[in-house]
């Protein structure tokens, strides 16, 4: 359980417009959290953070601008809201999209200029074990048509890296970030289960 | 900082992981460039590349094939979001030949003319994931004990009759609750009567889902027919003649993505159908000389 300074469990809103929704609810709970599926305006009310899961982030795009969920999340990120995004989730919140559709849309929560299908398309997607700093033990990563970080502003922490083929420089590329309390990584923590990056957004709660 | 260990392509979890992300959305048919980028503009999740839709099939008759790789790739050039393209049931060949184009996904369709009235492609030698259609839970087992990382119900494509689909996914659906709460003699039984391997009947009880996304296809024509499969059960749908047989594709397209994502919510529901103009005029299953849906063993 992760006690809230005002006492009571943690509402997490989880955008449920498309995507990966249900395995993002499923680690919140396991963390003792409250998941809050996001779909109109009226769900997004006394949230103590925010999760946008994986799936197609052009397609997400259009639903916040449709549902009107759009100006919400605009709101959200002005107000410091701690979020984590994962994959499509991390294309929201990113301050720059390549390879994206001209009219995607993304929310400036951290920055990072972030290409879309970095990888190339399905049958460059993988799994693998990644080192991710602060963490012990490696994550075991699903990337699926992945994206990466491009650029990251100097008030970003990168956490983990990896090598993208056809790219030559050695460090790799980021793919897990943080700035203040926001956490985005490019792939899905959410489908191995591994929470400890869930945990680390509900850390923020707690310090902030 | 480290870079990853032990990068693997190909794998099962890779491949569901595909199916996975695309939940609670639309995949629509497109037999061109052209069509491709209205379903992209209209909020599609991905598209589905095939020679024509299940209705011209339906109407000209002949040997339905996979596309001609040249249009796939257009379309590939089209848009930015996953393209799937259909192969004939068996014709591990086709399969090749798509995963040569490097397609996000192959569907072994019923929707074509079968090239093997025994076999279904062996599916775990490939890299690139399939998704297979089924009627019945035990046909959907079959199919992912062949590598299938994404079952679709089969309905009766071309028809903008969603009887059948509704059909396919109660009885999947209906056999897995069943089987939640069987006990451990009842399974055999249960694999026996699915003509299913007994560890995948296991993992379903176990687990009350099938172990691979579970979409539905077939017949599908207005944002009404969308909420209907997701509220019972379907994780996302696939859209084939309903979209570009209708008066006015981009809206309906739209209107459909919308409807799948606010599945629930009536309200929503009644915004986006309106005014759409004719749907597909649509059929009667009994009136059907050729039933897609009875091909596949």
């Amino acid at each position: 359980m992760t006690p809230r300074a005002g006492g009571g469990v943690p509402r997490v809103g989880v955008m449920a417009l498309q995507g990966d929704v249900r395995e993002h609810a499923a680690v919140l709970s396991k963390l003792g959290a409250e998941p809050v599926p996001i779909r109109r305006p009226m769900d997004a009310v006394g949230l103590d953070a925010l999760v946008l899961p994986g799936g197609e982030s052009t397609t997400i795009s259009m639903l916040l601008d449709s549902s009107g969920l759009a100006d919400e999340l605009a709101k959200m990120v002005d107000d410091h809201l701690p979020m984590l995004g994962t994959c499509a989730g991390m294309i929201l919140l990113a301050s720059e999209v390549l390879g994206g559709r001209p009219d995607q849309r993304c929310y400036g929560a951290i920055d990072v200029s972030v290409r879309r299908n970095a990888f190339g398309r399905q049958l460059e997607s993988f799994e693998a074990d990644l080192a991710v700093r602060g963490l012990d033990e490696p994550m075991h990563a699903v990337f699926i048509r992945a994206p990466v970080v491009e650029q990251a502003g100097p008030s970003v922490e990168v956490l983990a890296s990896v090598w993208v083929p056809g790219r030559e420089d050695a460090g790799g590329r980021p793919v897990v970030c943080v700035q203040g309390p926001v956490i985005v990584a490019s792939f899905h923590p959410e489908l191995t289960g591994d929470g400890r990056l869930h945990e680390l957004l509900l850390r923020n709660l707690e310090e902030g | 900082m480290n870079i990853e260990k032990g990068r693997a392509t190909g794998t099962a979890r890779v491949k569901r992981g595909l199916a996975e992300m695309l939940r609670g959305g639309v995949i629509m048919d497109v037999v061109n460039a052209e069509q491709a980028k209205i379903a992209e503009d209209s909020g599609a999740v991905a598209v589905m590349a095939l020679e024509r839709v299940p209705a011209d099939i339906r109407r000209d008759g002949g040997v339905a094939r996979m596309s001609d790789p040249a249009l796939i790739e257009g379309i590939q050039e089209a848009v930015t979001v996953p393209v799937m393209a259909k192969a004939r049931i068996g014709h591990f060949a086709e399969a090749q030949l798509l995963e040569a184009m490097r397609v996000d996904y192959i569907d072994e369709s019923e929707v074509l003319t079968p090239a093997d009235e025994a076999h279904h492609i062996d599916k775990w030698v490939f890299q690139v994931p399939f998704v297979c259609g089924a009627t019945n839970l035990g046909e959907a087992l079959r199919r992912i004990s062949e590598g299938a990382a994404m079952i679709r119900s089969k309905g009766e494509a071309g028809t903008g009759n969603v009887v059948e689909a509704v059909r396919h996914l109660r009885s999947i659906i209906g056999d897995i609750r069943k089987i939640a709460t069987a006990d451990s003699a009842e399974r055999y039984a249960w694999a026996k009567q699915l003509q299913a391997p007994i560890d995948l009947v296991e993992e379903v009880a176990a687990t009350g889902s099938l172990p691979v996304p579970l979409f539905c296809a077939g017949g599908l024509a207005t944002p009404a027919d969308a909420s209907l499969v997701m509220q019972l059960g379907a994780e996302a749908v696939f859209v084939g003649s309903g979209i570009f047989k209708s008066d006015d594709p981009a809206r309906r397209a739209r209107a459909i993505v919308e409807a799948t994502a606010h599945f629930d919510d009536p309200e929503i529901l009644v915004k986006v159908s309106k005014g759409l103009g004719q749907a597909m005029v649509g059929s009667e299953i009994a009136s059907l000389e050729v039933k897609m849906a009875e091909r596949g063993w």
